[in-house]
């Protein structure tokens, strides 16, 4: 089985009209000594037989457990609707959009993508999309370089500490210098920041709301960066963008995020989708695709891949990025998401985690020895410091048939009692509280 | 022309419906964000119906081309069939359930054993594939695994004291190739091509200095030809201490004939998207593994699947001399299960047997259009040919008016000027999936077109002249700079 349709008399007339008796012949310039003898692996085998494999490796995993772990990335709810439109083959088995002509449908979707991410962060100009929040982080990083040409970053403590790691991996060989502000559930601190802004900065990182749940208003912060000719980049959440003051009121150059929450199963890790937005004066020195409207010959309103010329296929070795593709199907996900959730949805859907949100975080902070450890508002998630180890808390709870959450002591040794815990809206009452009387009972 | 989704909006118009909070929790929707804090206005999504989006986007999908729908010999991007059963198997909710974050609790593995399996297993069908010692699926693209790979090399002569500072890269190559070198801290080197179709391998000796890092190539190279000289290349290239990388583009040439790693290449990155059948989505999503022999193992990105001596699956983070976090989690997930799926399914044999149909598809166009089109270089193809519009432009018929009347032929154009190094270069790849008949109906149409080329080349300019619009603005596009709605 390779789902190839040729006949024997097919390939035998093929062949003889290549003047070669063989398919072996076509690989003559492959050096005979690299010629391989056999792959050793297992012949085909047919779809029934792939399906009950594959079947039996997805029950090996725990999927049916009640989740409360967040860390960036959401058990949110998805319409039918979104499976059903990108389940299109139109869409899913049509290549980049070089040829506007017969590609219309996948340029407007990425131009509506572009108008939604603009309309959520409040910025003037998104990309098609990143692979993923983390790399999009990156990117926004190495473009505050490049538009500055200053070797520094400064991060806050609260950025999501994956999305820290993967910073230093990128920049390590490039003289860029990461400094970082100490960790911090609440403000960022102010005093400390200032102190580390110079000449030298690029860009100062922030994420918001933080790792740990807390929204902040980091206005002031913005204020702070450009006063030193430094770039402000975000990373946000984007259901939490129904409630919250937009980024580009905050003042934000480059707003990053994961768009994962917008429709995309959590699928252990991806794929997922990565958003860029900046802000006009920057568009030139933004990475990745980017979809434009014009006209056609007639006149008639239509979209195509623009302002290339930032890009590896023109530029070579002096692009903004190496980045060749984008997250096509996921942001025609993302983009089916936001038209089904509407201007009154998100909304809606944002006030619904945070009312849960805040309706466990009560139910928790009733509990003796247990506190809510964020000092400011917070949106979804937020942090629960334990008179016990989070990491026991989670195993214990485990067959009880829930992940309680995510404990902080993996990546911050001084919160080995801190859970980090997420609601949805997929998140019942009857969940919540059976959650809040398991903690309960094991705390006795 | 369609009405974009914001204009089909009408003010109080609702889709769906989300979960509500119940009256216990209701009490605590009067805590509110602080005006600091607090949004300003709501969000201007459109307010549309269920049905309104529904329709709205099953229109657009249809003003696309795609492979369910036309043929689309698009050279360097391997626009095979996609087999449903992946789409399948994607969607199982013991996979697309699983929060990443589950394997990082205390004996978190025991809960995502199968997913830890798959990505295990499908690594270790990729390194016999590929000839390899170790494969990292993180890279989520195929630019992302160059990436990836560079940095890799990086901390390999890092770690050996070794210098470097060069990268260098053959002029025919894909762009991704020294964009990549340059964001990975690489000053990028072209190596010129012989009259062949082959790396100049004298001006390969002279540029082979001390300060080389790696070797970057495409085999076969974008030109649709293998490299001749890879063994010579290979044995230069290592006695300088120099690593050879290898960009899997063209992967689907090579399935069971010749292994990278065999050929003495060191690093090796595949396109999932391509040779492994994985959709291509318009763009994306794609994954990008990278493999690696033996001497790079140590610095593969952090985290790796390992199996124990009691099979279980688990997940190596203490990896000292690792590039660190690539990815924030195992790759494109979903993505890989689409390729392991295609793996089993079509097996050794299988695998091969694509390969082969692949070159015997991408040289029977060649046979059929030489008479018609100049060709690139004069040799047998692997899995695509590369040909030129030279002969047209005598007339003032160029590659783009060429690709152009392809769509009203019904269609999806070829790569058009790409390789660089080829003057109106046309890159075709049918694909193994196709049948002699939708080559026939192709190479007829292409006949057509040479004809029409030589008798009245005035008619181009106009094509397409079949599809819902007509050749497009793409400088007002760039000028106007209308980003968004």
């Amino acid at each position: 089985m390779s789902f190839t349709p040729h006949t024997l008399e097919d390939r035998d007339e093929m062949l003889a009209t290549l003047g070669v008796s063989s398919l072996k012949e076509l690989f003559a310039d492959i050096p005979q000594s690299a010629h391989l003898a056999k792959l050793d692996m297992p012949d085909g085998i047919s779809e029934q037989e792939v399906y009950d494999r594959l079947h039996a490796l997805s029950h090996k995993n725990a999927h049916e457990l009640t989740c409360f772990i967040g860390g960036g990335f959401y058990d949110h709810s998805i319409p039918s609707a979104v499976d059903t439109l990108s389940s299109r083959g139109e869409f899913f088995t049509a290549y980049t959009p070089y040829q506007p002509e017969v590609a219309q449908g996948t340029l407007q979707a990425i131009f509506e993508f572009q108008s939604m991410i603009c309309r959520l962060t409040g910025m003037d100009v998104a990309n098609a999309s990143m692979y993923d929040g983390g790399t999009a982080l990156v990117e926004a990083a190495l473009m505050a370089i490049r538009s500055t040409n200053r070797p520094r970053i400064i991060v806050a403590g609260g950025l999501n500490p994956i999305y820290r790691r993967m910073l230093d991996t990128y920049t390590r060989n490039l003289h860029i210098e990461m400094e970082e502000l100490p960790f911090d559930e609440g403000a960022v601190d102010r005093v400390k920041l200032a102190s580390l802004l110079t000449d030298q900065t690029a860009a100062v990182i922030i994420q918001n709301p933080n790792f740990f749940g807390t929204i902040e208003d980091f206005s002031d912060i913005s204020a702070m960066a450009h006063a030193n000719g430094a770039l402000m980049i975000a990373s946000v959440y984007p259901i939490a963008m129904g409630l919250i003051k937009s980024p580009a009121e905050m003042g934000c150059d480059i707003v990053v995020g994961e768009g994962q929450s917008l429709g995309l199963p959590l699928s252990f890790g991806g794929p997922y989708l990565g958003f860029f937005a900046v802000q006009k004066a920057h568009v030139r020195k933004m990475p990745g695709r980017i979809v434009g409207e014009t006209t056609d010959r007639h006149g008639n309103r239509c979209y195509v891949l623009t302002l290339q010329a930032r890009e590896q296929h023109i530029r070579r070795e002096k692009a903004a990025s190496n980045i060749c593709s984008n997250e096509a199907l996921c942001a025609l996900r993302a983009t089916i998401y936001l038209s089904l959730l509407g201007k009154q949805g998100l909304t809606e859907l944002a006030r619904t985690c945070m009312t849960k949100a805040e309706y466990a975080k009560a139910q928790f902070a009733q509990i003796k020895g247990v506190r809510i450890k964020n000092s400011a508002p917070t949106f979804n998630e937020f942090m629960l410091e334990l008179p016990c180890n989070a990491s026991d808390l989670v195993a214990e709870l485990i067959p009880l048939g829930l992940i309680a959450g995510f404990p902080l002591g993996r990546y911050y040794p001084e919160l080995q009692n801190c859970l980090l815990v997420a609601i949805t809206e997929k998140r019942t009452q009857a969940e919540i509280d059976a959650f809040v009387s398991a903690v309960k009972g094991l705390l006795k | 022309m369609s009405k974009l989704i914001f204009e089909e909006s009408v003010k109080g118009r609702k889709a769906v419906s989300f979960p509500k909070p119940s009256q216990a929790e209701s009490a605590y929707a009067t805590i509110q964000l602080p005006k600091a804090l607090a949004a300003t206005h709501p969000i201007e999504l459109p307010e549309v119906s269920e049905l309104d989006v529904i329709r709205h986007y099953t229109r657009l999908s249809c003003k696309n081309f795609s492979i369910d729908t036309h043929f689309y010999p698009l050279g360097s991007c391997t626009m095979k069939y996609n087999p449903r059963i992946c789409e399948k198997t994607a969607a199982l909710d013991g996979f697309a359930g699983l929060h990443p974050l589950l394997p990082q609790l205390r004996r978190g593995e025991a809960l995502t054993q199968g997913a830890l399996e798959l990505v295990w297993d499908t690594q270790r069908l990729l390194c016999e594939l590929t000839g390899m010692s170790g494969f990292t699926l993180q890279p989520m693209a195929g630019a992302h695994g160059e990436l990836t790979g560079l940095l890799l090399i990086a901390a390999y002569h890092k770690d050996k004291g070794n210098t470097r500072t060069k990268v260098l890269i053959p002029d025919s190559a894909h762009g991704t190739n020294p964009a990549s070198a340059a964001i990975a801290g690489y000053e990028v080197i072209s190596v010129p091509t012989d009259a062949h179709g082959d790396m100049d391998l004298e001006a390969f000796k002279t540029l082979l200095t001390p300060d080389i890092a790696a070797v970057m190539m495409t085999c076969p190279s974008t030109l649709g030809l293998f490299e001749r000289n890879i063994l010579a290349i290979a044995e230069l290239a290592h006695a300088n201490d120099t690593l050879l990388y290898y960009d899997g583009a063209n992967m689907n040439a090579m399935m069971g004939y010749a292994r990278p790693g065999d050929l003495g290449f060191d690093v090796v990155h595949l396109n999932v998207h391509k040779t492994l059948s994985t959709p291509h989505g318009g763009g994306g999503p794609g994954a990008g593994p990278v493999g690696v022999k033996e001497s790079l193992l140590p610095f593969l990105p952090t985290s790796v699947v390992e199996k124990d001596a009691l099979g279980k699956y688990w997940l190596r983070y203490d990896k000292p001399k690792s590039i660190g976090y690539i990815a924030p989690f195992y790759g494109n997930f979903a993505v890989l299960i689409r390729a392991y799926t295609y793996l089993i399914h079509l097996g050794g044999n299988g695998l091969k047997e694509a390969t082969e149909y692949a070159v015997l598809n991408a040289n029977y166009i060649r046979a059929k259009l030489k008479p018609y089109f100049t060709e690139a270089y004069d040799r047998i193809c692997m899995h695509e040919c590369v040909l030129t519009a030279e002969r047209q432009m005598k007339k003032g018929v160029r590659a783009l008016d060429i690709a152009k009347a392809l769509i009203d032929e019904g269609f999806h154009p070829p790569t058009i000027y790409f390789p660089m190094i080829v003057h109106e270069a046309m890159m075709f790849e049918p694909t193994e999936t196709e049948s002699k008949e939708t080559l026939d109906r192709f190479i007829e149409a292409m006949i057509r077109i040479a004809k029409e080329a030589e008798a009245n080349p005035d008619s181009f300019a106009e094509k397409p002249l079949t599809t819902e619009i007509s050749r497009v603005d793409e400088t007002k596009a760039a000028k106007a700079m209308v980003l968004k709605a």
